[in-house]
């Protein structure tokens, strides 16, 4: 049994963290003052950057904000950027949670808005982190995963070895999310034959070939040099590994970012923007779709990494699982799992994806992670415009 | 070494592979090529130009030109059905 905080909606988070949110890069500055003294406290930065309005963007930002593991928010804005700030703070008054926005311009500058925001988070802080804890089961987790930094050895050791803890969560009647389109091209017929019906199993082939024509215009597969220099030839040859955290189970349901998965299962997470191509890279790095994983709910992520990821997020802990077996013994401060020891012969494959799981649990129960203990609390949001989910994506 | 499934036409190297050495797989000798750093791939079997590579049973590219049994499997000689592999121009993996 875990420990967990119960918010208004029901839903619980394994964290409690008040995040700090600039609405345009106008505001970071001051927003990142503000959290600066506390970040060691429960207090991360989060942000957009844009100026020009955009509905993607403002319902990340609703859903990270009134996130299971969030317990407060301190809104940071200019004053003259796009961004529907009231709308965001109404949604987060609306759940509960205690919220402010400053307005640089309306409070005198940088340096009153950075007093004004350090002392409502002085205010604040203290009452939240005396928010109880309460009981909670692994049917109440959702848990999202990612590979980044990927190698040859990502597909023969972590990715699997996630894939049998994926396996173990639904079993035990968790949510869990895998992604991204643009690296499961190639597995649009293996990901349909495990649809939980054939509709649902020609949307999945649908998000694959979006993604697919999506890179072609942009004339880049989701394939970086290190991915090649560590043995990958191809993205369908990526791909392969990729699918592997994916596990065994059915494939319940496809979510779009921000849509909370409706019951427990394995849904895929389609990252890839719908309509002509319009800003760019469906996820410019890593992180961008790790948000989109914690805006689905997710209150624990899963990395799988060979050449050697550093990151951790804001918002939710990152447990890095890592693949290769020499870039373990470089980076071992970095690494969670040492999945490496399947290549081996020192540990299998069921060993380690049990070792995953109850991993998993532990860090539910608060234990920080490699890369929250080193202060990791990467964020990033950019452009992105969806439609809908099609009617046969979410179980009924 | 490792073939993931009996009909693959390339295998991977669990550990450094050197020039000249040669390994078995599934009872057959195999001189390697080159060296094959772990996790790389090398040809199981003689690979024509066009042939489909096989890993996992799955499709992860076309050679672009034949491939003798033991030769290093990469961007050199292998290219994906899908989207172009982007590599640094001053980074070729041949010359690993």
């Amino acid at each position: 049994m875990l420990q967990g905080y119960l918010r208004a909606d029901g839903r619980k988070g394994v964290r409690n963290v008040l995040v700090v949110a600039y609405l345009v890069e106008c505001a970071h500055h001051v927003a990142r003052e503000i959290a600066t003294p506390y970040r060691e406290g429960g207090v991360h930065l989060i942000g957009f950057p844009g100026c020009y309005p955009n509905p993607y963007s403002l319902g990340m930002m609703e859903k990270l904000c009134t996130h299971p593991n969030v317990g407060g928010a301190l809104l940071v804005s200019l004053g003259c950027e796009g961004f529907d700030k009231r709308r965001l703070a109404r949604t987060i008054e609306a759940s509960g949670r205690p919220v402010l926005t400053i307005g640089i311009q309306d409070t005198g500058g940088t340096r009153r808005a950075i007093a004004a925001g350090r002392d409502w988070i002085g205010e604040t802080l203290p009452e939240m982190l005396r928010h109880p804890t309460v009981p909670m089961g692994i049917d109440e987790l959702t848990v999202g995963t990612i590979c980044g930094g990927s190698d040859a050895t990502s597909g023969l050791t972590a990715n699997p070895a996630m894939g049998v803890a994926f396996d173990l969560l639904v079993a035990e009647g968790a949510k869990t999310i895998f992604e991204e389109t643009g690296e499961l091209i190639g597995m649009e017929h293996l990901m349909a034959a495990r649809a939980a019906n054939p509709a649902l199993g020609e949307e999945l082939k649908r998000s694959v070939a979006k993604a697919a024509t999506y890179y072609a215009t942009l004339g880049y597969a989701s394939f970086a040099p290190g991915n090649a220099d560590g043995g990958l030839t191809t993205i369908e040859e990526k791909s392969l590994g990729a699918y592997a955290k994916s596990g065994q189970s059915t494939i319940d349901g496809i979510v779009k970012p921000g849509v909370v998965p409706p019951r427990k299962g394995l849904y895929l997470l389609d990252v890839v923007p719908d309509g002509e191509v319009r800003f760019g890279f469906p996820n410019i790095n890593d992180n961008a779709e790790i948000a989109e994983l914690i805006a689905c709910g997710s209150q624990v992520i899963l990395f799988s990494t060979g050449r050697g990821s550093v990151v951790g997020s804001a918002i939710a802990p990152v447990i890095k699982v890592c693949a290769n077996p020499d870039t373990y013994k470089r980076m071992e401060d970095d690494m969670d799992v040492d999945a490496g020891r399947i290549l081996e012969g020192r540990a299998t494959l069921p060993e380690v994806g049990r070792e995953i799981y109850d991993l998993v649990q532990r860090v539910g129960n608060g234990e920080p992670t490699k890369s929250e203990a080193l202060g990791h609390q990467e964020f990033i949001l950019t452009y992105k415009s969806f439609e809908p989910l099609g009617p046969a994506c979410l179980p009924v | 070494m490792m073939r993931l499934s009996p009909r693959d036409n390339v295998a991977v190297a669990l550990r450094p592979l050197k020039s000249g050495e040669t390994v078995t797989l599934d009872g057959a000798t195999i001189k390697i090529g080159r060296h094959i750093a772990v996790g790389h791939k090398f040809a199981a079997r003689a690979i024509d130009k066009g042939e489909i590579i096989l890993k996992y049973n799955c499709p992860i590219g076309t050679a672009i030109s034949r491939i003798a049994p033991g030769e290093y499997v990469h961007t050199h000689n292998v290219e994906s059905n899908y989207l172009p592999t982007y590599q640094l121009p001053d980074n070729p993996n041949e010359a690993k």
